[in-house]
């Protein structure tokens, strides 16, 4: 098979080189081994997904059959409808709090005085942490007896932030800033970059100080990368799991049970394998929708360049 | 052009610097005194009696052991991402077979499917292949889900070598192989090195699939060693903040000594 692959791929091609030597091309075979490999551990696992969200299965024995039963249970389930919208809520927090923070870093870390290199090599420190790590971290900064709530009572009141459902999202979402900003920051630092010199130099001959320059200039030249940067943390923020388990375990209550957790929750810690696959199924399908809906509505489908007309 | 000194932006990054530098601090600092000293003391107070003892307490509580199994995992899943990608790109990049276009379409496809989704099937799969609870098992998801990022970023760097480097070799009427080891392996050596770390940071940092498919202590990475160190003994901060200094420590080590290729791991953007 694969010959046959390779000779047809040779002779569909214009006459190739101007030497008139035929240029061997690989084949198929070569793709093979990364191909089958992908397709057993990531693409097989997404229909299985979706096949299990169609059976009751707790873990042992085989999964049996059951129809709409766990699609129709999770409408009807509360938590569940609530765990998306806490999913929607944390991701919109996060795009807001981050956005804004990684714009300014960006640009400013797209200078290119040393003070700003050295401070950016520290900036970044935390995206080199784990998830894990980052929660752990913060779970013992944060903790109500022995962490820092406790010794600057002034600021944080009765000091436990979770033990409330907004002290435990502002836990989550600050949480999530500290560790993901430094990575827009670099999305940004490298649109600010790209910017021509020529723009910047026209505004100054015009009279624009720094602001109006980076009202005018910067912030419409770094569109496609809020674009990038916003379809990213929409995904991340939907998939937020490490996180939640470790910070808040999704509580108090089902206060902070956002949809990924309840999925782990529910397939692992209930055994109930089907809901969680259903969850799981649904959860996707909601950032592919969300995703697509960032790219239509921001018209980035159609790929104007931000460098039309220069 | 002459710059005015920006005071709101030096002010903002001062700020910043606080807010990424506090916890840091804290965090080492609490790991270099007594558990009874960090009572007193507070995680803002200076420390005063500097000891390295609950590091010493952490490698040999065990840490010592998912340290090495990390170790295996990051090691494994890299050799695994360098045996498949490299003949996986080039194949993309030179075969005009319209299934290698459809490949590439796949591994395109992949990059949108968030581990989470399939953590489930995973556990299903792992087990019925009587993998579970084991290194391997957690291996082949860790590397097939580091993929299509290495393969996008592989397949990039290679697009760029230019076709008379091509003609040339075929002129001495070279074979794939020979073009590949000879040819295109070498000009890639930025790509080669940024998805080496990038693949190692996703098995270093990784965290879900070794909770879903391991339970016991010998299987244990080091990730899962801090959530269970903190689900159990969170009382011990000192202790507990040790061991995740201990598990940032090689990956600060790559940061200072290869930056560029981890920042544009991290990014799995192409290395150049």
């Amino acid at each position: 098979m694969t010959t046959t692959l390779a000779t047809g791929a040779v002779t569909r091609r214009r006459p190739a080189s101007r030497a008139g030597t035929a240029v061997t091309r690989p084949g198929f075979a070569w793709a093979l081994p990364a191909t089958v490999f992908f397709v057993l551990f990531a693409i097989v696992p997404l229909v299985l997904v979706a096949v299990l969200s169609f059976t009751r299965w707790n873990g042992l024995g085989s999964p049996e059959f059951a129809g709409f039963d766990n699609w129709n249970r999770l409408f009807d389930d509360p938590v569940m409808v609530k765990s998306l919208w806490l999913s929607l809520l944390l991701t919109l927090l996060g795009v807001a709090v981050q956005t804004p923070i990684s714009i300014l870093l960006g640009v400013w870390a797209a200078g290119h005085q040393r003070n700003r290199a050295v401070l950016s090599a520290i900036y970044f420190v935390p995206l080199l942490l784990s998830a894990t790590a980052v929660s752990v971290l913060w779970r013992a900064l944060l903790d109500p007896n022995f962490g820092i709530p406790a010794e600057a009572g002034w600021l944080f009141g009765d000091g436990n932030l979770f033990g409330s459902q907004s002290g435990a999202i502002g836990v989550l979402v600050v949480v999530g800033a500290w560790q993901f900003t430094p990575f827009h920051t670099l999305i940004y630092q490298g649109a600010a970059r790209a910017v021509p010199p020529v723009l910047y130099q026209a505004a100054a001959i015009d009279g624009a100080g720094t602001v109006r320059q980076f009202f005018h200039i910067t912030l419409p030249q770094l569109r496609n990368a809020i674009i990038t940067s916003v379809i990213l943390m929409v995904v991340g923020g939907l998939t937020t799991f490490d996180t939640v388990l470790i910070l808040t375990q999704g509580g108090p209550g089902t206060d902070t049970t956002i949809s990924a957790y309840y999925m782990y929750q529910k397939a692992f810690k209930g055994f109930d394998f089907g809901t969680g696959s259903a969850v799981a199924l649904l959860l996707v399908l909601v950032a592919t929708v969300i995703s697509l809906a960032v790219v239509r509505l921001s018209g980035y489908d159609r790929m104007r360049s931000t460098s039309e007309g220069l | 052009m002459r710059r005015r000194p920006n005071v709101l932006a030096g002010f903002g990054s001062l700020v910043w610097l606080f807010v990424v530098g506090l916890p840091l601090y804290t965090m080492l600092a609490a790991t270099l005194q007594s558990r009874s000293d960090y009572a007193a003391s507070g995680p803002l107070g200076l420390p005063r009696h500097l000891t390295l003892q609950n590091y010493l307490d952490d490698l040999q509580g065990g840490f010592g052991q998912y340290f090495l199994n990390t170790v295996i995992v990051t090691v494994s899943v890299v050799a695994v991402v360098l045996l498949v990608v490299p003949p996986l790109s080039y194949a993309i990049v030179r075969s005009r077979g319209r299934t290698t276009d459809l490949v590439f379409r796949l591994f395109l496809l992949g990059l949108a499917i968030p581990a989470q989704a399939v953590i489930v099937p995973m556990f299903y799969v792992i087990s019925k292949a009587g993998l579970y609870d084991n290194l391997i098992g957690v291996i082949l998801p860790t590397a097939a889900f580091s993929l299509p990022v290495c393969t996008l970023v592989l397949t990039g760097v290679m697009r760029d070598i230019t076709p008379e480097l091509y003609e040339a070799m075929a002129m001495d009427g070279a074979p794939p192989w020979r073009v590949f080891v000879q040819l295109v392996l070498p000009l890639s050596k930025g790509g080669l090195s940024t998805i080496t770390v990038f693949s190692a940071l996703q098995a270093w940092n990784g965290f879900l699939f070794p909770l879903v498919l391991t339970q016991s202590d010998e299987t244990k990475v080091i990730t899962l060693g801090l959530y269970d160190f903190q689900t159990q003994y969170g009382i011990n901060v000192p202790g507990l903040l040790a061991a995740v200094v201990l598990s940032m420590i090689p990956i600060l080590l790559v940061y200072l000594f290869a930056r560029r290729a981890l920042v544009q791991g991290l990014m799995g953007v192409g290395g150049k």
